[in-house]
């Protein structure tokens, strides 16, 4: 028999305040196996804690339910406690009479009740705990960052610096991300590319880093500290370590017409290309969709030309497989397709352009040399229409759009606005929006300048239709202030569309086992007290692959999951959780149902002799949980038809005691 | 294969073309359309106050007669089919709403069984993209219109609202755009093919209907069109009342002139 405490907590009036306390504690007193029952204000105080450690030595405890918050807030505090007292910290119950009874019931007797209930089910646990230890794993000391934008590039710099090695993985020819792609960053007007290619150039000479850029992660395999991850070296048909970067073959490859992706196809690149001048790595690749060679057989130009001798057409795609202690998820993301959007005419007049797409006309490394031209005549605009929410907020426009805020458009507009105003006084600039946004340090002060210093109108209201006219872009839209519609001949509509997940990140997390929302954002543990660790062990999130942000907040978050990374990869062993699946040996049949349902691929077969009753032996199939790869999910014990699957710690045994309790 | 069909009011009166080459091509492609019996009006633009019954039994009747013939209910005018449509998606989704029908349509001297949107409504454009097929459309086709420069224009009935019509993309549609390519001439895109023609207003306030509708022809013929297609008697009368540059005709008259089954003198 176990001799189990109670200890209910107050929470101040969190839980007093619809929970009679001293009743619960009273009630209990009676309950099979209990031997002491108290109530405290704060029992996860330093001085809750100590009456838990002094009962525990008093009255000989074996076992202790506490009755307070979620086990998810404090579960882990009181496992340390019993620890400290000298008991297994599985021995530990938590009965939340918080989160599930005081807070949803306003009733005081019926919280009462509902709370004397929750505690007499815990006793009943605690009654069949049994003490339990966790295992041991080694820790790979290698991360693994995927994506090579500004977030993964931080995220990885700050990993190397602690001493750790790291590989990123990236799809894209070149790291840098959309980072390279943009003009100036708000709110201080510095040059994208000023400040990101060193940290890009730093990247490339760090010892501890190695790039896989043109690659992906095509298989995950494994747990925290242990992963085996899959990549794909895509055939980018030139040589990577041989190549000098001098870009003679871009300038001579004959096939001209490929749509520039780095400038939003805005103008063209050849079929060898190097993505853009601070490209890193420096190395030309070979695009397999338009190169003649590789398509008909006939040119080889660039061979000819490479004096390093870097080409190679027979290259393949090439597997390597690494093992990594911790996984970093920098995803990223990309603005939404305007294809739904075409009260705007993105897709019938080239003088409607995305914000983005504006960011590499204003470019000076850009298809118009940093000067403000019209995509459609190469004419200086005069009057430019800014349409903000382009799909964000959207929730009611037949899922075409996006339900949450975009963060950034709201502050990059006025950037675009300032930075026209300023460069070309000449221009009339317009911002239509349905909220202006810009909290954070130094932003609202920016946007004010726009306003105030020069002179960008600011309109409250959306527009409804743009219609290219006799060489103009007529813009209806609403002014809600005055309540009046307006007409505006445009020369040039930028629409701020709202941004999404990189593509990729679906796919990404499934291989992780991590969890995402449903517009694809991947979760993180705890939104204000866990916001860079994916609820999955090991796996981090850094960047816009978790929500929308800016430059400041995506660097700070990378550094965060960095910290977090480090944290693991500097300790030596891992304890495992101890409460995992495992079967009987005597009652499984090996019908292979529990490995068909375990997401984590803990469970093999393995063939083993059986002395049987009539002293011969006979060779019978039997699955085995690998307890470092089982996440203690419990599918396998509801799918075991034979009932030889069970849960440490919860049993099903225990789960019917605490059933009975409830129900008694 | 048989249909049953709905003309409207307004097909025997102001827009009988569009009615007659409506039937004629429907039948040179191969489609029966069969006029269901003692139709009544659709109930017009009431259709939008969603606390009147009254004025859907007369959409419900007639898709009640499809239903009990197992056919499809094709309609052609925009108006008649937004309302059919729209009263249709109310008796499926709507309980409330169809049981109150429901009720009423019990005090009809004829009995049938109750109604909750059974019936597959297809406007004449759905019925050559979806059922006959627009390919099917271009090979017998007789007197391919080439060369000929078509603005279709779609107001606003056909396309909103987008989630019940279903129809196409209310903001980028491609559905006459599609048709007039099968017919051999050359569809304009122009940005007003989408927006409203004045409507109603042409009765209340004539100027802002002139308005409305010479933005749209103004557009059109901007844009480098021959000829305005439209499916819409309302939006018809509103171009043409308000002096179109271009030429406003329905699109079963350029349908029937494709096929070869228009008669080289009007009857009418």
């Amino acid at each position: 028999m176990q001799r189990i405490g109670v200890f209910v907590c107050h929470c101040g009036t969190n839980i007093a305040g619809t929970v009679d306390v001293k009743a619960v504690a009273e009630a209990l007193k009676n309950e099979p196996g209990v031997v002491f029952s108290t109530d405290y204000q704060y029992m996860c105080s330093q001085s809750g804690q100590n009456m838990i450690k002094e009962a525990v030595a008093e009255h000989r405890l074996t076992g202790i339910v506490v009755c307070s918050c979620s086990p998810r807030m404090h579960e882990a505090t009181f496992r340390k406690t019993a620890q400290a007292a000298g008991l297994n910290p599985y021995m530990v119950e938590i009965a939340n009479i918080r989160e599930q009874c005081s807070w949803v019931h306003k009733d005081m007797p019926i919280g009462t009740e509902k709370a004397v209930i929750l505690a007499k089910a815990a006793v009943a646990k605690v009654n069949l705990n049994a003490p339990l230890t966790p295992g041991e794993s080694p820790v790979t000391k290698r991360a693994l960052v995927i994506g090579g934008g500004i977030a993964g590039i931080q995220t990885a710099l700050d990993i190397a610096d602690a001493g750790f090695p790291v590989d990123i993985v990236e799809t894209k020819p070149t790291i840098g991300g959309k980072m390279a792609q943009l003009d100036k960053t708000f709110p201080t007007l510095d040059c994208a590319a000023c400040i990101l290619t060193p940290k890009m150039v730093d990247v490339a000479q760090n010892e501890k880093i190695r790039i896989f850029s043109y690659s992906e992660v095509t298989d995950v395999k494994g747990f925290v500290g242990n992963f085996d991850v899959t990549i794909k070296r895509k055939a980018r048909y030139v040589k990577e370590d041989v190549c000098t970067g001098c870009g003679l073959c871009t300038e001579k490859c004959p096939q001209k017409n490929v749509p520039n992706e780095f400038n939003l196809g805005m103008d063209n690149r050849r079929a060898i290309y190097i993505p853009f001048a601070q490209a890193v790595p420096k190395v030309a690749t070979i695009d397999p969709n338009y190169c003649t060679m590789l398509k008909t057989g006939k040119c080889g130009v660039c061979s000819k030309v490479c004096t390093a001798g870097a080409i190679d057409y027979s290259a393949k795609d090439e597997y390597i497989e690494e093992r990594y202690g911790a996984i970093v998820a920098a995803t990223g993301f990309n603005p939404i397709s305007m294809e739904k959007f075409d009260e705007f005419a993105y897709s019938q007049s080239k003088d409607v352009i995305t914000s983005l797409e504006l960011e590499r006309l204003m470019n000076a490394a850009g298809p118009t040399g940093g000067t403000l031209l019209r995509p459609s005549d190469g004419e200086h605009p005069h009057t430019i229409v800014f349409v903000q929410c382009v799909g964000s907020r959207c929730a009611a426009c037949e899922q075409k759009g996006k339900e949450y805020c975009s963060k950034i458009c709201c502050m990059y507009t006025a950037k675009h606005a300032m930075l026209i105003r300023d460069k070309y006084p000449d221009t009339d600039v317009y911002v239509f929006y349905i909220d202006v946004r810009t909290p954070g340090k130094n932003f609202d002060e920016f946007y004010r300048r726009a306003v105030e210093e020069y002179g960008v109108h600011y309109i409250k209201g959306m527009v409804g239709k743009v219609s290219p006219e006799g060489g103009k872009l007529k813009v209806q839209a609403s002014d809600l202030i005055y309540g009046k519609q307006l007409h505006i001949d445009a020369d040039l509509v930028v629409l701020a569309a709202a941004i999404e997940p990189d593509k990729s990140a679906r796919g990404l997390a499934t291989m992780l086992t991590a969890s995402m929302d449903t517009n694809d954002f991947f979760t993180e543990a705890h939104p204000k007290l866990r916001p860079v660790e994916s609820p999955t062990a090991g796996v981090f999130l850094s960047g816009t692959c978790q929500g929308p942000k800016d430059i400041p907040e995506t660097v700070a978050q990378a550094g965060a999951a960095a910290s977090k990374v480090i944290g693991l990869l500097a300790k030596d062993k891992l304890l495992g959780n101890p409460c995992v699946a495992h079967s009987d040996e005597m009652m499984c049949n090996g019908c292979s149902t529990c490995e068909k349902v375990c997401p984590y691929g803990a469970i093999t077969y393995q063939d083993k002799e059986f002395r049987m009753p009539d002293r011969t032996t006979k060779v019978r199939r039997i699955a085995v949980v690998n307890e470092a790869v089982c996440q203690g999910c419990g599918a396998c014990t509801v799918a075991c038809m034979s009932g030889a699957m069970d849960l440490r710690g919860f049993s099903s045994k225990q789960i019917m005691a605490e059933v009975d309790a409830i129900c008694k | 294969m048989k249909f049953s069909y709905y003309p409207g009011c307004t097909l025997r009166t102001k827009a009988k073309e569009l009615d007659r080459w409506a039937r004629s091509s429907a039948l040179a492609l191969g489609a029966e359309l069969c006029e269901v019996e003692d139709w009544q009006c659709c109930g017009g633009v009431y259709v939008s106050a969603r606390d009147e019954i009254a004025t859907k039994l007369s959409s419900v009747r007639a898709l009640m007669s499809a239903r009990d013939k197992g056919q499809p209910l094709v309609t052609v005018c925009s108006a008649c089919h937004n309302v059919i449509k729209q009263t249709n998606h109310a008796m499926q989704t709507d309980k409330e709403f169809a049981d109150k029908v429901n009720l009423y349509m019990s005090q009809d001297k004829e009995k049938r069984e109750p109604y909750h949107g059974e019936t597959q409504v297809y406007h004449y454009l759905e019925l050559l993209r979806d059922v006959i097929g627009f390919d099917k459309v271009r090979e017998a086709v007789k007197n391919p219109l080439t060369g000929k420069k078509v603005a279709a224009y779609y107001g606003c009935l056909l396309l909103r609202p987008g989630s019940v019509m279903g129809f196409d993309d209310v903001e980028n549609p491609r559905i006459m755009e599609d048709f007039i390519r099968a017919l051999g001439a050359e569809p304009v895109i122009y940005p007003m093919r989408n927006e409203c023609c004045g409507g109603y207003m042409a009765t209340e306030d004539p100027a802002l209907a002139a308005k409305k509708s010479g933005a749209v022809s103004e557009s059109a013929a901007g844009h480098g069109a021959d000829v305005i297609v439209t499916a819409c008697p309302l939006c018809k009368y509103n171009l043409v009342k308000n002096q179109s540059p271009v030429p406003v005709v329905y699109f079963t008259e350029l349908l029937a002139e494709a096929l070869g089954v228009k008669e080289d003198t009007h009857a009418e």
